[in-house]
């Protein structure tokens, strides 16, 4: 075993120490309980309150476990939970973009579909809820990719269309003006003649947990070759609603 | 003059008032929605303030349509939900007692002699959720009242009234709203002399009976212009207009209605015969309806009460874990069993334990009861209309759970449909203000609105769909004659 951070571990006895009992606990309890001097504590206390973890009650001044090491195990959004908080507002999308709506999580490397609303037009389309998409050719993708602390594409990326970004380069710059702008597209880069955008979905700590797109005909949503920017604001409307209401 | 834009539809539900504005395509544009109390002086009674619930209605209707021009304002509400008010004051005589209030129990029992009657005239089973006796408890129990109902003093309104009072000053009801009372004849849509002569409740209290679709005056200059009860108004919001489509609701209970036309369909299969709508002064549609009474709720329950799960939402990710039910069964008869079987000594069971069972099985039992429920009218709906059917149009909470949409057309046997507006009762009273003014043509105009979000085709297999409905007969079974009187 290598070498330890000593204060990291006292950080971490602290935290036990607190986490161990119903009260709270004054720096000289603590100090008393590990050993060590009060001077030695303080400096630890405070880096611990500044992330967080720790919480100084305003009137005692003793020492409790903080609210964000509370929510530290319990982060994980289930899937199920994101699809049916984002309901309303996906369909309002469909209605206002008219056309087919997808939310999409990250998995092993690729974007999985947790929700699809049909394009509202009555045409046959048939469900996509648990479908795999490659990550690097889709809007949903690309926002995960630049935005999900845990979004990384397999290499070699593979080729969907003759426009598919293949090179890591390429890919790279793509993701930092994904990153830059808020937002993602893909022109004709997994189906040829459908363009997709997305946006990303955020949590109350401001983690990405999903992205929120739509796809659809190149000649309805870049027409000239350009993109209509009605529909991305669309978009990332829904997406900062969606985020909103997970924030709540 | 400038054409106005927008209907707007007060949705004024159970436990809060929404007001939601729509455009003309049935996309939402604004929502303000605020709670309201439920009162619970005593085991089994549930009341409102209805006072509260009007200030409430106007003051989302003030933050939904602010600065909006509204062509029209639509009505839908919880039904059978009785207010009694002074007719000079235009205020609250008694609180009101709300649907699920079960104190008129004892009243329902002594007038059982008669359930023969309600059930021919009325349409509906004599149970404690309809508006009539709980009025007669009201007038029985409230000293001076029957005397002042008997002068004209005092009115009696379900909620759609009471609201259209306070909007428009006349005292009116809807004819779907007035069908939940047991004091309207299904056939004539007029209030029965007989029906009330049993309940005891004087005429000159009643609202005059009047169509769904219809301006019945302005507030504000905006024309109030339709009023359905909740499951009517989605109905109506999933565009059902023809003979056999259904729709189900699936929220913490779920109600199945079927539209049937215009001849009043007498169930034998336990069903009740409700009016759908009335336009104008074109004959009124009829609808079969089946009410069950846990489907939401009992996911709630092994999130509240067993702690299986922390949210609602997860019982999908749960019941995932695994591929069947295990052999489990869950009936959820927690306050006896609803359609199609009307049992009050019912409880629920957890049928087919085996040490194989896990809380992933249970978790899929849970869904598949929804599922199972759902079948059980539908089978009883076909029998009564003598119809198939065809596709489910679906609504609702739960109809984010693509596990259970899955599961029902596996159970059904029929394609489950979700359509793009999921706020189906409010965009059902928008959709009937905006036809009684012009702002939509026609029925084909809001067909054309309707239009499909997700469909989920069956994909299980005949034999085993059967074999599964074969045990949860079984399951059901075994809930039967658990209370004793």
């Amino acid at each position: 075993m290598g070498e330890t951070i000593q204060s990291v571990e006292r950080a971490a006895a602290i935290l036990r120490l607190l986490a161990s009992g119903s009260r709270q606990l004054g720096v000289a309890e603590l100090a008393r309980a590990m050993g060590l001097p009060k001077g030695t504590l303080h400096g630890i206390l405070r880096t611990l309150v500044h992330v967080g973890f720790v919480e100084q009650d305003g009137v005692t001044g003793k020492y409790r476990l903080g609210a964000t090491l509370l929510h530290l195990g319990s982060s994980y959004l289930d899937v199920n939970e994101l699809r049916a908080r984002s309901l309303n507002w996906a369909d309002g999308l469909a209605g206002r973009s008219r056309e087919s709506v997808w939310i999409g999580t990250f998995h092993e490397g690729q974007v999985l579909v947790i929700h699809h609303v049909f394009r509202p037009d009555d045409s046959m389309q048939v469900l996509q809820v648990g479908a795999h998409l490659p990550a690097h050719a889709t809007a949903l993708g690309k926002v995960l990719l630049a935005f999900d602390p845990y979004g990384e594409a397999p290499l070699p990326l593979a080729a969907c269309t003759k426009k598919t970004i293949l090179a890591r380069e390429a890919l790279h710059q793509e993701l930092d003006l994904a990153r830059a702008r808020g937002w993602a597209a893909d022109m004709e880069e997994f189906e040829e003649g459908e363009v997709s955008v997305a946006a990303p979905i955020k949590d109350g700590r401001g983690v990405a947990v999903g992205a929120i797109g739509i796809r659809g005909a190149v000649e309805r949503l870049a027409a000239d070759g350009r993109l209509d920017m009605d529909v991305v604001s669309y978009v990332r409307d829904a997406a900062r609603a969606i985020s909103r209401d997970l924030a709540r | 003059m400038p054409r106005q834009h927008y209907v707007a539809a007060i949705d004024q539900g159970t436990t809060s008032s929404r007001c939601i504005v729509f455009d003309q395509g049935g996309n939402i544009i604004s929502v303000a929605q605020r709670e309201h109390r439920q009162i619970f002086p005593r085991p089994g009674w549930v009341e409102h303030d209805a006072a509260e619930i009007w200030e409430a209605v106007r003051a989302v209707l003030d933050d939904a349509v602010g600065g909006l021009d509204i062509a029209a304002l639509g009505i839908t509400n919880q039904r059978e939900t009785t207010v009694v008010w002074d007719r000079l004051t235009g205020e609250p005589v008694s609180p009101a007692i709300v649907w699920q209030d079960t104190r008129t129990d004892g009243l329902i029992r002594s007038l059982a002699g008669s359930e023969e009657l309600f059930r021919e005239r009325a349409g509906l089973p004599l149970t404690t959720y309809f508006s009539g006796p709980k009025l007669r408890w009201l007038l029985e129990e409230t000293p001076g009242l029957r005397g002042r109902a008997e002068r004209g003093e005092v009115l009696f309104g379900t909620v759609d009234s009471w609201l259209i009072w306070k909007l428009t000053g006349r005292h009116v009801t809807d004819v779907t709203n007035a069908s939940r009372t047991l004091m309207m004849n299904i056939h004539t849509l007029a209030w029965d002399d007989d029906l009330l002569a049993v309940l005891d409740v004087p005429r000159a209290m009643l609202p005059e009976i009047r169509p769904s679709v219809e301006v019945y005056g302005h507030h504000r200059g905006i024309p109030v212009a339709s009023a359905l009860g909740d499951q009517q108004a989605a109905l109506f919001g999933q565009t059902c207009f023809a003979p056999g489509e259904t729709k189900s609701t699936y929220g913490s209970g779920s109600f199945l209605l079927m539209n049937t036309g215009h001849e009043p369909v007498t169930s034998k299969h336990g069903l009740l015969t409700t009016v759908g709508y009335q336009i104008g002064d074109a004959p009124a549609t009829y609808a079969l309806e089946g009410a069950i009474a846990v489907t939401g709720s009992l996911v709630q329950w092994l999130r509240d009460n067993l702690g299986l799960i922390s949210s609602a939402a997860e019982i999908e990710t749960l019941a995932k874990t695994v591929d069947d039910n295990g052999g489990c069964y869950f009936v959820p008869a927690f306050s006896g069993l609803f359609a199609p079987h009307w049992r009050s000594d019912a409880r629920g069971v957890i049928a087919g334990l085996t040490a194989f069972v896990t809380k992933g099985h249970i978790a899929r039992a849970v869904l598949e009861a929804t599922a199972f429920q759902t079948r059980e009218v539908v089978d009883a709906m076909d029998a009564d209309a003598g119809l198939a059917l065809t596709s489910l149009r679906v609504d609702g909470g739960m109809t984010a759970d693509n596990l259970l949409m899955q599961t029902l057309a596996d159970v059904l046997a029929v394609p489950v449909i979700r359509p793009v507006v999921a706020e189906t009762t409010a965009l059902g009273a928008a959709y009937a203000a905006g036809l009684a003014t012009g702002y939509w043509p026609d029925l084909d105009s809001l067909r054309a609105n309707w239009h499909r979000a997700a469909e989920w085709r069956p994909v299980a297999g005949g034999p085993s769909r059967e074999r599964d409905y074969h045990y949860w007969k079984k399951a059901v079974a075994r809930t039967l004659d658990w209370v004793e009187q």
